[in-house]
This record gives structure tokens, sequence and C-alpha cells, in this order.
């Protein structure tokens, strides 16, 4: 009767009050077929890795502009392995300066996207990630 | 540990998976249903719909809350199940009832699900009942159910719960979307919700014309057919009729819930004391039932066409040498006309 939809949580997390990015990433997963999961501003680690384990998500997708990353990415990615959630892939939207890029994709971070990244590339990232051809 | 063990553990993550296979229809996800079922017939579950922007979520969080931190007795177990709709086109969703749901997180006592309808009518999605199974046989107590913002004939949340809320707001709509049939009439309790903006004593009355005009007794729950909801040895049922009361509640601001709250176990009193509890969870099952076999039915019939039948009678509807009616008899006797 039915199929397995990608499920995808989209989160802001930490301070900063503007989501208008978030909101189109939302959107654009939702017209590639995918559940997306929206929580809203203002979220902590601990909001998200809960979410995530409640909703059985396959990804996570973080939108930060805030330039708190580095603090609240590897604590993201911390909770869900305690939690036993190593399979969901997480995403990483917004200002990220080059040096964090590399420090977070080695930290875990399936992909990172800069202003202007066109949404095709991260669906086709998220689809190739969560179901690896 | 297997899915089965895991949920009846109290195992969250097992949960959330069992919920997934559930939602996507896997012969997993039925198994652990199937042995699932056994442990469940303990929660109460409470439906919450209304149209788009009433404060359905904001209203299930406060009850949440509520429950978590009830004025007297012990915390409740909250499971809530938020349905919001499908893309008809790309079947992709954006679920967004978490949001109003933020005071809720950190709580382990309270899990929160999204689902998307998935193309189902009538404001649920057909895995909607076996989630409610899944949460039952967890061990939560109260299952709040919020359905997808509906108009005015989203009335399948009535036929899963024990009492349903139906959510209206001030300014809405004139007295006569208040006496027409639907959506109204499945309330077991009336919510005025932004009971603090303009109106709300012109839409109470209209409320209230609308109840006097007569709450029926007898529902017509399914396809038409009339079914008692009492079981046949309850006398009490026929002396004692539920009149749907009207609660004000300003969910932002946590105003009413208490009262809310009360008018619910009311309810879920009256429900066992007139017999009606049984005769509900009779209709809930015998419904839950009738949409499988359905589905069943339908599943079972079109892996027994012949490829290219179904085609080729969709070729001779366009072609008008069948109607529609025609097409389905000759599609049931395994006929083509051509």
């Amino acid at each position: 009767m039915a199929e397995k939809k990608i499920r995808v949580l989209v989160a802001k997390p930490g301070l900063d009050g503007h989501d208008r990015g978030a909101k189109v990433i939302a959107r654009a997963l939702r017209d590639a077929g995918m559940e997306v999961i929206y929580t809203g501003l203002r979220q902590t680690p601990e909001m998200i890795a809960e979410a995530a384990l409640q909703e059985d998500v396959d990804a996570v997708g973080l939108s930060i502009l805030s330039g708190a990353h580095m603090a609240l990415v590897p604590r993201v990615l911390e909770l869900l392995r305690a939690n036993g959630q190593d399979n969901v892939r997480v995403f990483v939207g917004g200002i990220i300066p080059d040096e964090d890029v590399s420090k977070l994709i080695t930290a875990g971070v399936a992909g990172i996207y800069g202003p202007g990244s066109p949404t095709q590339k991260i669906i086709d990232d998220i689809r190739a990630a969560v179901h690896p051809a | 540990m297997d899915l089965v063990s895991s949920v009846l553990a109290g195992d969250r993550l097992g949960l959330a998976r069992l919920l997934s296979e559930v939602e996507s229809g896997s012969q997993a996800g039925t198994q652990a249903l199937n042995q699932l079922f056994p442990h469940t017939g303990k929660a109460q579950l409470i439906g919450v719909t209304g149209a788009p922007g009433t404060g359905k979520s904001s209203l299930v969080n406060q009850l949440a809350l509520h429950y978590r931190r009830p004025p007297q007795g012990e915390p409740r177990r909250v499971a809530i199940l938020a349905v919001d709709p499908s893309s008809p086109f790309t079947g992709g969703a954006v679920l967004g009832d978490r949001i109003r749901m933020r005071e809720l997180s950190g709580d382990q006592g309270v899990f929160i699900r999204s689902m998307a309808s998935r193309g189902s009518l009538g404001g649920l999605a057909a895995a909607s009942a076996g989630a409610a199974q899944a949460f039952d046989a967890a061990g939560y107590d109260i299952i709040l159910i919020e359905t997808v913002g509906s108009g005015q004939s989203e009335v399948e949340i009535a036929k899963l719960a024990h009492t349903t809320l139906v959510v209206d707001v001030p300014g809405l709509g004139d007295d006569v979307q208040a006496i027409k049939a639907g959506i109204l009439e499945i309330a077991d309790i009336l919510v005025l919700n932004k009971a603090d903006r303009p109106g709300v004593e012109s839409a109470e009355r209209a409320l209230q014309g609308m109840l006097k005009l007569g709450h029926p007794t007898k529902r017509i729950m399914h396809h038409g057919r009339v079914e008692e909801l009492h079981s046949a040895d309850s006398e009490q049922a026929h002396r004692e009729e539920w009149i749907p009361p009207i609660r004000r509640t300003v969910a932002l601001e946590g105003k009413g819930i208490v009262e809310l709250a009360e008018a619910i176990e009311g309810h879920r009193q009256f429900l066992q004391r007139s017999g009606e509890w049984q005769g509900r969870e009779r209709a809930r099952l015998q419904n839950e039932v009738e949409l499988l076999l359905q589905s069943e039915l339908m599943a079972t019939w079109r892996r027994g066409l012949s490829p290219g039948q179904y085609e080729a009678v969709l070729d001779a509807l366009m072609a008008r040498q069948q109607s529609p009616r025609q097409a389905v008899a000759a599609l049931l006797n395994g006929r083509v006309k051509r």
C-alpha cells in the first residue's frame, strides 16, 4: 500500500532568528517528494537529536548563520550517535568558512552548502546519501 | 533485540522504527503490530480536529503539558500523532506541527511523531490506526491525534478516537456554517480557541444554537448505516445523553486548559458509565478491519488481473465503448469488451 519515503528533519540550531533559507530548503525537499519535519527556530542540539529519534529520520539538515557551527554541529553528531542513530546523515547549510568545512566533514557531516547552492544538488546529495547506489 | 520486545521494553528508537515500518506498510511492521495487539486497549485516544489555523497544535501542546503536570494525581505518559497533508503531486510534505510543541522537548514521558497523510482523505493517514496501536502497546496512557487542518468532511478521526475535540475560533463563519452536517456533528467537545478575540460571544451562540437543534443520539458512522454506539445491555445509555460542552481556550497562553481537560475526563467517565466505551471500541475496531479489508481486497484483485487487462478496459472507456459501470462489471467478471 505504501512505500518508504525519505524523511528529513530541517532544524535551525542556535540563536539566529532568520529561517528563510531553511524554509526554502524545506519546500524544495517537499517538492522532491520527501517528507520534511520542520521544527522552527532556536533549537538546541538536544531538541534536534530528540526530534530526529522520534521521527526516525534518514537525514538532518541544519541551517546555521550565527557562526556557532563548530560548537553546535559536532554536538548534534555526538547526540545522534549516542541515541544509536549513526545511520542518520547530517547536512549543514549556511555561512561556513572554508577552514571549518574540512573539519566538519572529518567530524562526519555528509555535505555543506553555502549561499547560492543549487537546491537540486542538495536533493541529489540527500538521495545518494540515504540510498547509496 | 527485535522490534516487538524493544517497543515493549520502552525503547524509544525501537518505537520510532516500528512507526516507520507501520507507515511503509511493510511485512515487518504488520507482524510486529500483530504481536503487539494483545498489549493494546489501555490508552485513551483523544482526537483534535478543526480548520487550518484554529490552533490545534498549540492546544495539543497545552493538553500534553497538562497531562504531564496535572494539578492532582500522577503524570500520564503522552504520545502525540500529528498528521499533516502530503502534496498530491509530488507525494512530499512539510510537517510543521512540532514548531508549536517545543515546550515538550526533553521530556521522556512524551513522544511526538509527525505523519504525512500520503493521499488518504478524511484528515488522517492510512497508518494512523496502526501508529496509535504502537503507542498504546508502548505504554502511553494518553494518545493525542491531531488531524490535517480540516474542512467540513474530515470526520475519520471520530472513528479512531474515544473523544473527539473540534476546534473553532471566532470569526470563521456564520451560524449556517455551524448547522451544516459533518465536522461539528462529530464533536464530543467543542473548543472555542483564541477566545480572547472579538466575536467570541456570537461564535459561542452559533455553536450553542447548533447543539440545541439536536445532537444526534445515534450516529451514522459508517457508509450511511446507523450504528448503535452503545452495547445492547446498557439500559443507562438510553437514559443518559452526552451533550457536547463548549470550552473556551486561549491555547497560546494556556488559558482554559484545565477546564478542557476536565471536560475530556467527564466524557471518558460518561463513556464508561453508559457502556458506550465498549461500543466505541467495537466501532473503532470494526472500522479498522473494514479499511484493511478494502485495501487487501483491492490488492488481491489487482494481483489476479492479467497483464494489460486494466489498460484495455481504460482504452475501451476512453473510446466510449463502455461506461465506467460496465468497465467495473467487466473487470470483476474478468472479461474485457473489445
